[in-house]
């Protein structure tokens, strides 16, 4: 383990945690508020991510590429895309929580297209995401909503195949 | 969240009565992409958290309502592309905006842009997309919003 990267990585949220313990300590009320919106995060952050890079891990083990790049590579057509839509549509968690995914996805040779598709989809169609949206603003708002963006995000997809290069691939995140 | 632990379990159990080693790897695999993504996701909940709690939510609302046709939905646009709100908080907010008589269109556009586009996690997407990619994908995103929100505005 190389501590002067450690200490270099965890700096600000080792200054952070000091500054949170200095707040309730002092009573100091901003510290404390911040604290309590960095919590609702970070509990989300932490139980939810490690799982999902568990899946990935286990996902990149043991799926072979063919699969991958039968069903969802560049050969998949419009059937491709509507298995990334409905996977993305099961799933849940902020934006960044689908960027593992779409890396492990492009790694099997998923098709630049289907990529950005699947992004797309996990930002607008997810069903958690749905059903909230559905007790705060409507069905009829819901809908509507979801009918315009999904041909959208298809075409965004096309577009982004396009000026990126059918060669293209996700990085691991380092 | 209670299904994916239990999805993650499962495959856990299945993977590991198949094959151990090969878990270990997938494993050892997963958690270097998370410790790898960790630091700079800590850094950016930081800062959202600070920004929430210097930017209230009646400040979100005032400033959305304040302006009607193309120009408060480019300000809702932009307040979407820029902020980091979670879903719980940002559509109890539309509701409230709903309320005070700002249209639909407008609504749809901030939300749009708010799941869409990501500023803030800019840092994030251009670790594993890179620059160009990032770049392109939130611009196209962007200028979907606004279609989107024209039409939802056009049809409620």
């Amino acid at each position: 383990m190389n501590y002067r990267k450690l200490a270099k990585d965890y700096l600000w949220a080792a200054l952070f945690l000091l500054f949170s313990i200095g707040s309730a300590f002092l009573g100091f009320k901003p510290g404390i508020a911040i604290f309590r919106n960095f919590n609702v995060f970070i509990i989300e952050v932490l139980t939810f991510l490690p799982l999902m890079f568990l899946l990935v891990g286990l996902f990149d083990v043991w799926v072979p590429k063919e699969s991958i790049e039968k069903h969802i590579g560049r050969q998949s057509g419009l059937v491709g895309s509507l298995w990334v839509i409905l996977l993305a549509m099961l799933q849940a968690g902020p934006l960044y929580a689908a960027f593992p995914v779409a890396y492990i996805l492009s790694k099997k040779g998923a098709s630049v297209r289907n990529i950005f598709v699947y992004l797309g989809a996990f930002s607008c169609l997810k069903l958690p995401l749905l059903t909230f949206e559905i007790g705060f603003l409507g069905f009829k708002f819901t809908l509507l909503r979801s009918l315009f963006t999904l041909p959208l995000f298809i075409v965004i997809g096309v577009l982004m195949e396009k000026i990126l290069g059918k060669d293209y691939r996700v990085r691991e995140g380092k | 969240m209670l299904l994916l632990i239990f999805f993650t379990l499962f495959s856990i159990i299945l993977s590991l009565t198949v094959d151990a080693r090969k878990t270990l790897v997938g494993f050892k695999r997963g958690m270097g992409m998370f410790f790898n993504l960790l630091p700079v996701l800590l850094v950016i909940l930081i800062i959202v958290s600070a920004l929430l709690y210097f930017i209230p939510q009646n400040t979100i609302v005032q400033f959305l309502g304040a302006r009607s046709g193309i120009l408060g939905v480019l300000i809702a646009a932009l307040v979407g592309a820029i902020a980091l709100i979670p879903p719980f908080i940002a559509f109890p907010l539309a509701n409230i905006l709903l309320a005070k008589g700002v249209g639909y269109g407008v609504v749809a556009v901030f939300i749009t842009t708010l799941i869409m586009v990501g500023f803030v996690t800019l840092p994030i997407e251009i670790r594993y997309f890179g620059k160009k990619a990032a770049f392109w994908r939130n611009l196209l995103s962007f200028l979907a919003a606004l279609i989107i929100g024209t039409l939802v505005g056009a049809f409620m």
